[in-house]
C-alpha cells in the first residue's frame, strides 16, 4: 500500500446543512487514482466539491498528509490541491499561458507577478499535456479538447500533491478523453501525485484506476480495486439498470435482447461474431449462436444478446452432441449467417453446419449490412 | 509575453498624451477663450479667475470622478462575471442619488449645510442598498441579462422617488440639487477636489493591491479559491470598494451614465488583455479622459447653456452597451450553450 496522502475521517456531506451522503471514509495514496463512479445526481461532484471546500463539510474531517483541512488556510491548501471541474470557465482576453499562468497564483507575491522560473514552470506544464503550441491562443477560441488539457496544466501548474477532478473528459470526443487520461495517468506515475476524481465512462473508470468507489444516492455503497467493483451483477445493481446488461470482462454495455423464438441462426466464432449480433439486436431480430466454445471471444456478447446459444465447453472442440442440437435450431430459423471465414479442426463442425445451410439453401452469403 | 508589455506601453502612452490634451483642451474652451500659455502662468501663479476658480477644478474632478467610475465598473463586471454590469445600470448610483436628495433637503430644509464627507456617506449608504438589493437579487437570478433589467428598474424607481421629493422641495437651495440629479461637474470646489482625490485615490491604490486576487477571480470562484483567495471576504471587499468609488462620484457629480461600462470595455480593447494589474490603472485614465471628452461636449456644444453630462456619456456609452449584449449573445449562440 502507498503511503496516504488523502483521507476522510466520518465525512458527511450534503447542501444546506442537511447531510446527503453520511460517514464517507476515503483513503487515497500517493501515487494512486481513485475513482467515484455511480448514477447522476449520486452525489459524486458533493463529495469532490465538499473535499476541495467549496462546499462546506456536515460532519467529519478530510486530512491532507495527516493534517486536517479544516485548520489550513486557503494558501496552504492551495499548495497541496489544485482541482480541475465540469464547470465552463470563460475568461475574457486570457491567452492559454495566462490560463496556465494562473496556477502559479500560491506562489508569486502580492501584485501576482510571475519570475522567470514562474514562467519556464508555465511553459513546462503547457508541454507536458502537449499544448506549447497553444500558449498564446485565446482561451475562449480553443476546442474543448484543447481547454481541458489547458487547464490540466493549470492543475500541475500549482504543483499539487492531490489532484481533484470532476469528469475531466464530459465535453470530449473519444481521442481527446484518451489523451487526457493517458497523460493524467503519466503524472500519476512521475509525480507520484494522488488524484480523485469522478468519471461517468465505466470502461475509462475500469481501466485508468487503482480504486473505486460507488457512490449511491445516500451512501457509499462499495469500494475496492477495479477487480472487485467492475462485476456484471454489481454494475447492473449499481446503476439500478433493469435493461441491458454490462460486459466486466470487455467493460461494454450491450441493449436489451430481441425476445422471441430465434429466426436467425448466426455461425460465429473469434470475434466475428459480435457485430452480427448487435446488428440483429438493433433490428430487433432474435437469433440463435452457435456453436460457441465458452472462452471463445464472442461467447458472453452472445449470451447476453441470443434467444438461444448453443455452446461447447472450453478448450474443447465442437463435439458430435453439440453439433446436433444446433443442427436442429438451425433447421428452425429462416436464415442462416456466417461470418466466420477460417475452419480449423476445433470449428470444423460449424463448417460441416454452414454446408447443410448452403445445401438448404438458407445461407446469406453476403452478410447483411 | 514582450510584445505584450510594447503594446501596454504604447497604449499607456496614447492614453496619457490624450489626458494632458483633452485637460488643456478643456480649460482653454469654454465661454471665454484661453490660450494654453495662460494656462501656465495661472498655474505658476495661482489667482481667482474664470481659469484657477471654476475650469481647473471643474476639469479635474470630471477626470477624478470619470476615472473612479470606470474602475468602479471593472470592479462590477469582474464581481458578476458580465461586461455590462456597471454602477449606472446595476442602480447603484441611482440608490446613491436618492439617498443624498434625502439627506440634502431634510438638512437644508432645517438650514444646516452638508460637507462633502457628509454627501459621500449618505451616497455610500445609498449604494450599499442598492447594491444590497442586487446581491439578493442575484441570488434568485442566475440570468446576467435579467440582473441588469432589475437593476435598470431600481434606477428609476429611486429616480422617480428623487424626482419627486426634488419637485415638491420648493426651497431655492434645491436648485442646485436638480441640477446635481441629471448629473454635472459643474460648480465644483477645490475643497472638493482634494476630498474626492482622497477618497478616489485611495481606492484605486486598494483596488490595484487586489490586482491578483481580482485575475484569480476571472476564472471563476471555483478556481479562485483553489488558488488560494479568501473568496468571502474577497467578495466582501470588492463590493465596498466599488461601492466606495461610485458612491464618493455621484456625490460629487451625481449618477452618470455607462461611463463605468464603455470605459473598462474599450480599454480592454485597446490593450488586449484584462489583466488587472494592467486594466486597474488603465480603466482610470480612460475613464477620465472619456469623461473629459463628454464635459467638453456638454460645455461647450451650445454654449453658453451647460448639458448635463449624463446624457453626453450616455451618447457616447450607450451604444457600447448596446454592442456588448449583442456580442455577448451571438458568442453564446456559437457555443450553442
Amino acid at each position: 500500500m502507498n503511503e496516504i496522502y488523502l483521507h476522510t475521517q466520518g465525512l458527511s456531506v450534503g447542501y444546506n446543512g442537511k447531510p446527503l451522503i453520511q460517514d464517507i471514509r476515503l483513503k487515497l495514496g500517493r501515487g494512486q487514482i481513485m475513482t467515484l463512479i455511480g448514477p447522476n445526481g449520486a452525489g459524486k461532484s458533493t463529495i469532490l466539491k465538499t473535499i476541495i471546500r467549496q462546499l462546506a463539510r456536515i460532519a467529519g474531517t478530510v486530512y491532507l498528509d495527516g493534517a486536517g483541512m479544516e485548520k489550513m488556510s486557503e494558501r496552504d491548501v492551495s499548495r497541496r490541491m489544485s482541482v480541475l471541474m465540469t464547470s465552463h470557465v470563460h475568461p475574457e482576453l486570457m491567452t492559454c499561458e495566462d490560463v496556465v499562468s494562473t496556477g502559479r497564483y500560491p506562489y508569486t507575491g502580492r501584485l501576482g507577478i510571475l519570475t522567470r522560473e514562474d514562467r519556464e514552470k508555465v511553459a513546462r506544464c503547457l508541454e507536458l499535456v502537449h499544448a506549447s503550441q497553444l500558449a498564446e491562443r485565446d482561451f475562449s477560441q480553443i476546442s474543448d479538447g484543447q481547454r481541458q488539457r489547458v487547464l490540466l496544466a493549470r492543475a500541475l501548474c500549482q504543483e499539487p500533491e492531490v489532484l481533484v477532478l470532476d469528469e475531466p473528459t464530459s465535453f470530449l470526443d473519444i481521442r481527446h478523453k484518451l489523451e487526457l487520461l493517458a497523460i493524467l495517468k503519466d503524472m500519476v506515475r512521475t509525480r507520484n501525485l494522488a488524484v480523485l476524481m469522478s468519471l461517468h465512462e465505466l470502461d475509462l473508470a475500469q481501466k485508468i484506476s487503482d480504486y473505486v468507489v460507488c457512490v449511491k444516492g445516500d451512501r457509499i455503497d462499495r469500494q475496492g480495486t477495479p477487480e472487485e467493483i467492475f462485476t456484471a451483477g454489481y454494475m447492473m445493481e449499481l446503476y439500478g439498470a433493469a435493461r441491458g446488461s454490462y460486459n466486466a470482462l470487455y467493460g461494454s454495455l450491450e441493449l436489451e435482447p430481441a425476445s422471441g423464438t430465434p429466426e436467425v441462426f448466426v455461425i460465429g466464432g473469434g470475434g466475428a461474431g459480435i457485430p452480427v449480433y448487435r446488428q440483429l439486436q438493433r433490428q430487433g431480430i432474435p437469433f440463435a449462436a452457435g456453436v460457441l466454445v465458452e472462452n471463445d471471444l464472442d461467447y458472453p456478447v452472445a449470451s447476453v444478446l441470443a434467444a438461444q446459444v448453443v455452446s461447447e465447453k472450453s478448450f474443447q472442440p465442437v463435439g458430435e452432441e453439440s453439433f446436433r442440437l444446433a443442427a436442429a435450431v438451425m433447421e428452425r430459423c429462416r436464415r442462416v449467417l456466417c461470418p466466420v471465414a477460417a475452419f480449423g479442426p476445433v470449428n470444423e463442425r460449424n463448417r460441416l453446419l454452414r454446408e447443410m445451410a448452403r445445401e438448404t439453401g438458407k445461407l446469406d452469403e453476403a452478410p447483411t449490412e | 509575453m514582450k510584445k505584450a508589455w510594447i503594446r501596454y506601453c504604447a497604449c499607456f502612452a496614447l492614453l496619457g498624451s490624450l489626458l494632458l490634451a483633452l485637460l488643456v483642451w478643456n480649460i482653454t474652451a469654454g465661454s471665454v477663450d484661453f490660450t494654453p500659455g495662460e494656462i501656465l502662468s495661472t498655474l505658476l501663479n495661482p489667482e481667482s479667475g474664470i481659469i484657477w476658480g471654476i475650469r481647473l477644478p471643474r476639469v479635474l474632478a470630471a477626470a477624478i470622478l470619470g476615472g473612479g467610475l470606470s474602475v468602479s465598473g471593472f470592479l462590477l463586471q469582474t464581481f458578476f462575471a458580465n461586461p455590462i454590469a456597471g454602477p449606472f445600470v446595476l442602480g447603484i448610483s441611482s440608490g446613491a442619488k436618492l439617498t443624498v436628495s434625502l439627506v440634502m433637503i431634510f438638512l437644508l430644509s432645517r438650514g444646516v449645510t452638508v460637507g462633502s464627507m457628509g454627501l459621500i456617506a449618505a451616497a455610500f449608504a445609498g449604494s450599499m442598498l442598492s447594491m444590497g438589493f442586487i446581491l439578493l437579487l442575484s441570488r434568485r437570478v442566475k440570468q446576467m441579462s435579467m440582473l441588469v433589467i432589475s437593476g435598470v428598474m431600481t434606477g428609476y424607481i429611486c429616480s422617480a422617488v428623487t424626482d419627486f421629493l426634488v419637485t415638491f422641495a420648493d426651497d431655492s437651495n434645491i436648485v442646485n440639487l436638480r441640477n446635481w440629479s441629471l448629473g454635472s461637474f459643474s460648480g465644483t470646489s477645490w475643497d472638493n477636489v482634494k476630498i474626492m482625490s482622497w477618497v478616489i485615490f485611495a481606492s484605486l491604490a486598494l483596488a490595484f493591491l487586489m490586482s491578483k486576487p481580482i485575475g484569480a477571480y476571472q476564472m471563476g470562484e471555483v478556481y479562485a479559491q483553489n488558488m488560494g483567495v479568501n473568496i468571502k471576504r474577497f467578495r466582501v471587499e470588492l463590493i465596498l470598494l466599488s461601492s466606495v468609488l461610485s458612491a464618493c462620484v455621484t456625490a460629487f457629480a451625481g449618477p452618470i451614465s455607462f461611463v463605468g461600462i464603455a470605459a473598462p470595455h474599450l480599454i480592454k480593447g485597446l490593450f488586449h488583455t484584462a489583466k488587472p494589474l494592467v486594466i486597474i490603472p488603465a480603466c482610470f485614465l480612460g475613464g477620465a479622459v472619456f469623461c473629459l471628452f463628454c464635459d467638453l461636449i456638454a460645455r461647450t456644444a451650445f454654449a453658453p447653456t451647460d448639458m448635463n453630462i449624463s446624457s453626453v456619456t450616455a451618447i457616447f456609452g450607450a451604444p457600447v452597451v448596446i454592442y456588448l449584449m449583442a456580442s455577448q449573445r451571438s458568442r453564446r449562440m456559437k457555443e450553442g450553450t
